[in-house]
């Protein structure tokens, strides 16, 4: 084909696209990973080192892994060296100790079902485009009573002791329950704490620091043996309740200062505003303040969820088993003991999907909300 | 205002008092609730872990399930209340656990300062060092100048201290918090030795590709004498513990066992069918069924049968009955006759 040439006048010449060597997956390699010689050597380093870590990984997670056996020596007769690759069979065995714990293996629909009815719950919330929204919040508010009665039973449901809960099931409960309860009390706190009144106020203020200065894992000791002591007997109540309760105070006083700094990142203009208008100190704050103060404080309440979830996992510490407390558990059976590598790595897996989703979420969120162009 | 604060520490201290006192009476309880509440560990091997299905297993378990038969009669009527080593005297003091069978330690402080009552041994144990055969060591008093893996903030590692002074070697402490990093520590390479008890170094070697290469070592440097434990205050059932394990020793020693206990029931020796109750009311006595040893013996079995099942030699374990034979094969199992 021939080349075309075609004069322009000065200032007329369209815009060229940027070279090729420019733009696209060479000019990001170039600007990103070969800009100077520094970040040559920084990345070819980078490079060996991924090289050395992930093939021998992935043949020990994935190609040479072993995901039928009966026992740890069953497993290690199939892997060319013993302990040469990851053992999943163990985790396959447990898998329903993991989910339930010690849940009655005929009941465990109820806990099937409490997991479907989780997801429904957690997409009426989370997503505004649902038809029908309305209704699905008003079951999300009821979603953690009807559940409670699905997993502990009465009222025409077999009983179930809250010491057969366990798992991961157990994690859902403490972190689920702490997240939904904490962020209304923690509002609560947070606006008590700037009230004018005197009395409201010194409360919050002693509530908030007095749950702050104490280890979570302090609060869990309180609950689970203080408590008995300081009780009648026979009126020492569930262990669960007690620790879903330390958890959920702890929790609200953190979401209450995270919070109290989305208030405190309102301009004065915005409370001058809604009291010009006339709206009552209930509505200035439901219609005007709170959805900008809870907008600004959304990394900082996922913050504190993330750390909530990942706490759950103290209770191990008071005796109940969650995940990795089954896990520690399962190690002591003298059949599958020493395959800790697959058990650490199958909690660490959980938690990753869980927190990675609720931060993944977080971000989302505040890319709809933005009011900025 | 003072006045008021006094009453009610006052109110809470009386109350504390009564749920530490108001206990008498477990035997009922345990009869209502129709379960026995026993405070096991989170997971030992061989004494106490889960299975597949949730069920709990191992040789503290078992004898949880033995009390639980003599009691109501059924084995399975059994709780498993899981306690770490920090919270184990907390549950069976504030009346969440009705009995104490965890792996736990005799010692004078936990008898008489923490208010427990102990129930004989039913497992004698005592801290020991585990090798590899590579490094040519055949007694402890060569370990000088060793690496030494030992768990932190335990009786271990006082007596470790103690031995190594005493014999004036000098060592290396690899500061280790669980089983399974004492493990990874010692296989590769990061500590020569590994010290713990008879029983964990046992049932740890038994899970290394290379479990032949690893030796325990003949000394056995401090006393861990193991048994069950109850709240004070409440005598008969103290006395029902105490005479479960007896019972299940008896019974290895008088050669009953849950095979045979039915052919047993006619036997002609006296002791035999006092303890099965064919003869006398002991089991009345205690406030039990008049079979409750028979229960035990059929459902659980002798002190033998659940060594053997849990921790024996056919066991990946493997322990041998050492210490804990029969007194009448060397061992310190010995129980009190039947009379």
């Amino acid at each position: 084909m021939a080349e075309v040439t075609r004069t322009y006048k000065v200032g007329q010449h369209p815009d060229l696209p940027p070279p090729r060597s420019e733009v696209g997956v060479i000019g990001w390699v170039k600007y990103n990973l070969l800009s100077t010689p520094f970040n040559v050597i920084m990345t070819l380093l980078a490079l060996w080192f991924l090289w050395s870590i992930i093939p021998p990984l992935f043949e020990w997670a994935v190609l040479d892994s072993v995901w039928t056996a009966e026992s740890r020596k069953a497993c290690w007769a199939k892997m060319e060296v013993p302990e040469g690759a990851a053992c999943w069979a163990f985790i396959k065995d447990r898998i329903g100790l993991y989910i339930y714990g010690f849940y009655p293996a005929e009941l465990r629909w109820r806990v099937n079902l409490s997991f479907v009815l989780l997801v429904l719950a957690i997409v009426s919330v989370l997503y505004e485009n649902m038809p029908g929204r309305k209704f699905g919040l008003w079951y999300a508010v009821a979603f953690p009573f009807i559940t409670g009665w699905l997993l502990v039973g009465g009222l025409g449901l077999t009983h179930v002791e809250t010491d057969q809960f366990g798992g991961i099931m157990l994690t859902f409960i403490i972190g689920i329950t702490g997240i939904s309860f904490s962020l209304p009390i923690g509002i609560l706190l947070a606006l008590g704490r700037r009230s004018t009144l005197p009395v409201i106020r010194i409360l919050c203020v002693l509530i908030i620091e007095f749950i702050r200065g104490v280890p979570l894992i302090a609060l869990l000791f309180i609950a689970s043996t203080m408590l008995n002591y300081f009780l009648p007997p026979g009126t020492a109540f569930d262990l669960l309740l007690r620790v879903l309760i330390m958890v959920t105070l702890f929790q609200s006083a953190y979401i209450a200062e995270v919070i109290r700094g989305g208030l405190q990142g309102i301009p004065n203009g915005q409370y001058e505003a809604a009291d010009s208008l006339g709206l009552t100190y209930a509505k200035s704050h439901l219609l005007i303040i709170l959805p900008q103060a809870l907008k600004i404080s959304i990394p900082g309440i996922v913050n504190t969820f993330i750390g909530l979830f990942k706490d759950t996992t103290l209770v191990l510490i008071i005796g109940m088993l969650d995940p990795l407390g089954v896990g520690r558990a399962s190690l002591a059976d003298a059949v599958w003991a020493g395959l800790a590598r697959e058990v650490y790595i199958f909690v660490a897996i959980f938690f990753f999907i869980c927190c990675f989703g609720m931060s993944r979420y977080s971000l989302w969120l505040e890319k709809r909300l933005s009011t900025e162009n | 205002m003072r006045n008021k604060i006094t009453s009610v520490i006052a109110a809470l201290g009386t109350a504390a008092i009564m749920s530490a006192t108001a206990n008498a009476g477990t035997l009922d309880d345990v009869k209502k609730r129709g379960a026995l509440r026993c405070v096991v560990s989170t997971g030992i091997a061989g004494f106490a872990y889960p299975d597949k299905s949730g069920v709990w297993k191992g040789f503290d378990v078992d004898f949880c399930r033995a009390t639980a038969a003599a009691v109501l009669g059924d084995a399975k009527k059994i709780k498993a209340v899981t306690s770490t080593g920090k919270t184990r005297f907390t549950k069976l003091n504030s009346g969440e656990g009705d009995v104490l069978w965890r792996n736990t330690t005799i010692t004078f402080s936990r008898d008489v300062g923490v208010k427990l009552r102990f129930h004989g041994v039913n497992y004698y144990d005592g801290q020991g060092f585990m090798v590899n055969k590579k490094l040519g060591v055949k007694s402890a008093k060569e370990l000088g100048g060793a690496s030494v893996c030992i768990q932190t903030g335990t009786t271990t590692e006082l007596n470790l201290a103690d031995y190594f002074h005493e014999h004036g070697m000098k060592y290396e402490a690899v500061a280790i918090e669980t089983n399974d990093e004492a493990r990874q520590n010692y296989m590769s390479g990061r500590c020569d030795v590994y010290t713990t008890d008879a029983s964990g170094l046992a049932a740890t070697r038994s899970t290394f590709p290379d479990a032949q290469n690893h030796v325990i070592l003949p000394e056995i440097i401090s006393k861990e004498p193991l048994g069950p434990a109850t709240r004070h205050g409440d005598d008969q059932w103290s006395d029902i513990v105490t005479w479960v394990y007896y019972a299940t020793v008896t019974a290895e020693e008088l050669g009953v066992t849950s095979a045979n206990v039915d052919k047993m029931k006619s036997s002609k020796n006296p002791e035999i069918l006092r303890m099965l109750g064919v003869e006398g009311n002991q089991g009345e006595e205690l406030g039990l069924s008049k079979d409750w040893a028979y229960q035990i013996i059929k459902q659980v079995g002798n002190y033998g049968e659940i060594f053997e099942r849990n921790i024996g030699k056919s066991t990946p374990i493997g322990l041998a009955r050492g210490l804990n034979a029969l007194w009448t094969k060397g061992g310190l199992q010995y129980s009190p006759p039947f009379r």
